[in-house]
């Protein structure tokens, strides 16, 4: 290729890539970036096998009465989960799909792909501040990962991913595996948050101020407190879990004298934290999306960073509002139903800020600012069915039904997924060095929206109309809603396969990228196109604003790929 | 020891470690008498009330918080905050349960 000449005379500097060669300088890696890639290709696995097993319960839900019939869908299936079938099954590869999505995929994505790629270039820096901790948690979450399949394979979990005592107190299935892997996993999840938090303090570049940082920096040292913070209490309360297996001491099992309500107390005291650590990267993804493709400077900066402080201050106080219907007094319920309303202040705060960042500028409709568009879209729309799951009233009506895993799938999966491709797709050509098939992407962007509002949003109508969540068996009267439910799954998982396999195909075969393709303004733009291994020929000096459009705009136009 | 220029230790006396060792063991003498006192919603209070009394007195002596620099004094300061907010927002749930 001519494009391939033409950035020859560039390529004689050391990359990281090129740096060294061979399988030990991956496995011994120190480099950020390299860690980075190494997550990137876990995530992206564990992400693409749950997904399959998504599609596995959408197709048990295809008919009505499958069960009752004797004809689960599942069953095909039951040789690779050690002979189970019927709804045993079913649970198992429910609690599959949650565990993996949740301790696998969407907590550790973007901090631990783009937050470590990404954060020490944005500040300045060579490298995280503690970078063998960096390898470490790469390897305690390969653990976690490996330690949680081999749970499954041995001794079928069917708990669901939230473990709820007294059940999974005396469940025969053997919950010791999935309780350590969940356990490793939480100390990778740790490590990284306090690697983190270090970094920002004391690695920027000395002329970036606090309040010059770029937003994702900020969202990073948000998450990252909530995970030093919180993942311990969930690391005692697996831990108590355990000792009431063991011994039997009764801590939750009602039958000796326990609370069960006790576990989803100190349950969701991480795990609601949890959701914002996944959200709260997302959210600083979109903040750096958004004035790149509008070419405009963010509007209310102040106001989106201390927003992440303020999520993840108030977001850790509201966890009782998974329990409404657990049987807490009267006047925690009221309580809590009333914190949960504060925490949508923050949330719109951002929303806002966005749409005004976008408000008169020009727009360019590239692959990541269509998944920052999608993921507004789907976070407003999951956000406002989370005031309906707030509010105590309406609460005590869904609570257990479908419209709940739709909720959760719209703010989670529309909000964090959507991002974790919006991230891949804005990153791709600064961490690969190569650009993709943009109309290819964007095809892929419509089946995803598409198919994704006809899976979850019917999601919601079948359960303001009561269908349970977790059944595997429904009435018939369900049955047109969820069969249109599960054609939106396939043309939505048609959609993400797409997009996965330009991207793999693009690794390889894309045209070369420049430096700065989308003409950002930050400072992992202005090293070269894949980053040297110390990021900085020399410490970075002059930087301009992050945010600082009307310079960046007076450069010209951006080339998007080399020698074109 | 390597010779940094530290700031000069404080010398505790053995008297004071043995006084507040003491304490410490007439507070857990209380805890388990209180225990057998049916004080309903107040029981855990109780305890929890005692609990705090000791942890500040090994926080002070034992671990030298009271002669360390007000920097970490405070640390742990937000911690028992943090921790009394998430305490004290279960017990909104127990305290009024029954």
């Amino acid at each position: 290729m001519a494009s391939d000449a033409a950035v020859a005379h560039k390529q004689d500097y050391v990359n990281f890539f090129n740096t060294k060669k061979g399988i030990m300088s991956w496995v011994w890696t120190i480099d950020h970036k390299r860690i980075g890639i190494m997550y990137m290709c876990a995530i992206t696995f564990f992400f693409l096998l749950a997904v399959c097993l998504g599609l596995l319960i959408r197709g048990e839900l295809m008919v009505p009465n499958a069960m009752t019939d004797g004809k689960p869908f599942l069953d095909v299936f039951s040789p690779l989960f050690g002979g189970v079938t019927g709804g045993d099954l079913y649970n198992r590869v429910l609690t599959l799909h949650g565990i993996i999505m949740i301790f696998l995929f969407i907590i550790p994505s973007i901090p631990a792909i783009f937050g470590n790629f990404f954060l020490p270039i944005m500040i300045g820096a060579d490298d995280v501040a503690f970078p063998k901790l960096n390898l470490l948690s790469w390897y305690c979450y390969v653990l976690g990962a490996i330690v949680a399949i081999i749970s499954v394979a041995v001794g079928g979990i069917d708990t669901g991913w939230t473990f709820y005592a007294p059940y999974s107190a005396n469940t025969s299935a053997n919950l010791y595996l999935p309780l350590t892997a969940a356990f490793i996993l939480g100390w990778s999840s740790i490590l990284t948050g306090i690697n983190f938090v270090v970094t920002i303090h004391r690695l920027r570049v000395k002329e970036m101020g606090w309040f010059e940082m770029p937003l994702f920096c900020w969202a990073l040292y948000a998450t990252s407190w909530i995970q030093v913070v919180a993942t311990p209490v969930v690391g005692i309360t697996l831990i108590l879990l355990m000792m009431e297996r063991f011994m039997g001491i009764g801590i939750f099992d009602p039958a000796k004298g326990g609370d069960p309500v006790l576990f989803q107390h100190m349950f969701w005291i991480y795990s609601h934290p949890a959701v914002y650590i996944m959200i709260l990267p997302a959210m600083g993804v979109v903040s750096e999306i958004i004035p790149v493709f509008s070419r405009k400077t963010i509007f209310g900066y102040k106001f989106i960073a201390f927003s992440s402080i303020a999520i993840a201050l108030i977001g850790s106080l509201v966890w009782a509002h998974h329990m409404f219907t657990a049987g807490m007094a009267y006047e925690a319920r009221v309580l809590f139903s009333l914190l949960t309303f504060f925490v949508a202040v923050p949330s719109a705060i951002k929303v806002f800020n966005w749409i005004f960042t976008m408000f008169r500028g020009s727009i360019k409709m590239d692959p990541p600012m269509v998944f920052a568009v999608i993921f507004i879209i789907l976070f407003s729309i999951g956000g406002f069915s989370g005031l309906v799951n707030g509010a105590l009233a309406t609460d005590v009506h869904i609570h257990d039904t479908s419209f709940v895993v739709g909720h959760f799938h719209y703010v989670m999966f529309g909000g964090t997924g959507v991002i974790f491709f919006g991230a891949m797709l804005y990153w791709f050509p600064k961490m690969f060095g190569r650009m993709y098939n943009k109309t290819i992407i964007n095809i892929s962007a419509i089946m995803f929206f598409v198919g994704f509002n006809t899976l979850y949003g019917g999601m919601k109508l079948m359960g303001l109309n009561g269908m349970p969540r977790r059944y595997a068996d429904y009435v018939v009267e369900y049955a047109q809603i969820q069969k249109i439910s599960t054609h939106g799954s396939w043309l939505m998982v048609a959609g993400i396969f797409l997009m996965f396999g330009t991207l793999f195909y693009s690794v390889f075969k894309g045209k070369k990228a420049p430096d700065n393709p989308w003409g950002g303004a930050t400072l992992e733009w202005t090293v070269q196109t894949p980053p040297p291994l110390l990021n900085f020929d020399e410490q970075p000096e002059n930087i301009r604003g992050a945010y600082d459009y009307p310079e960046v705009v007076a450069e010209g136009e951006p080339k998007e790929t080399v020698g074109v | 020891m390597s010779d940094h220029a530290h700031e000069e230790h404080h010398i505790m006396p053995i008297k004071t470690y043995i006084l507040v060792w003491v304490a410490l063991l007439f507070l857990t003498g209380i805890t388990i008498g209180a225990s057998y006192v049916n004080m309903y919603k107040f029981t855990v209070f109780t305890a929890f009330f005692i609990a705090t009394i000791k942890v500040t007195l090994v926080l002070l002596y034992f671990m030298h918080i009271r002669y360390e620099k007000p920097l970490y004094t405070w640390m742990i300061v937000a911690v028992l905050i943090t921790y009394g907010i998430f305490i004290g927002l279960t017990y909104a749930d127990y305290q009024f349960r029954w």
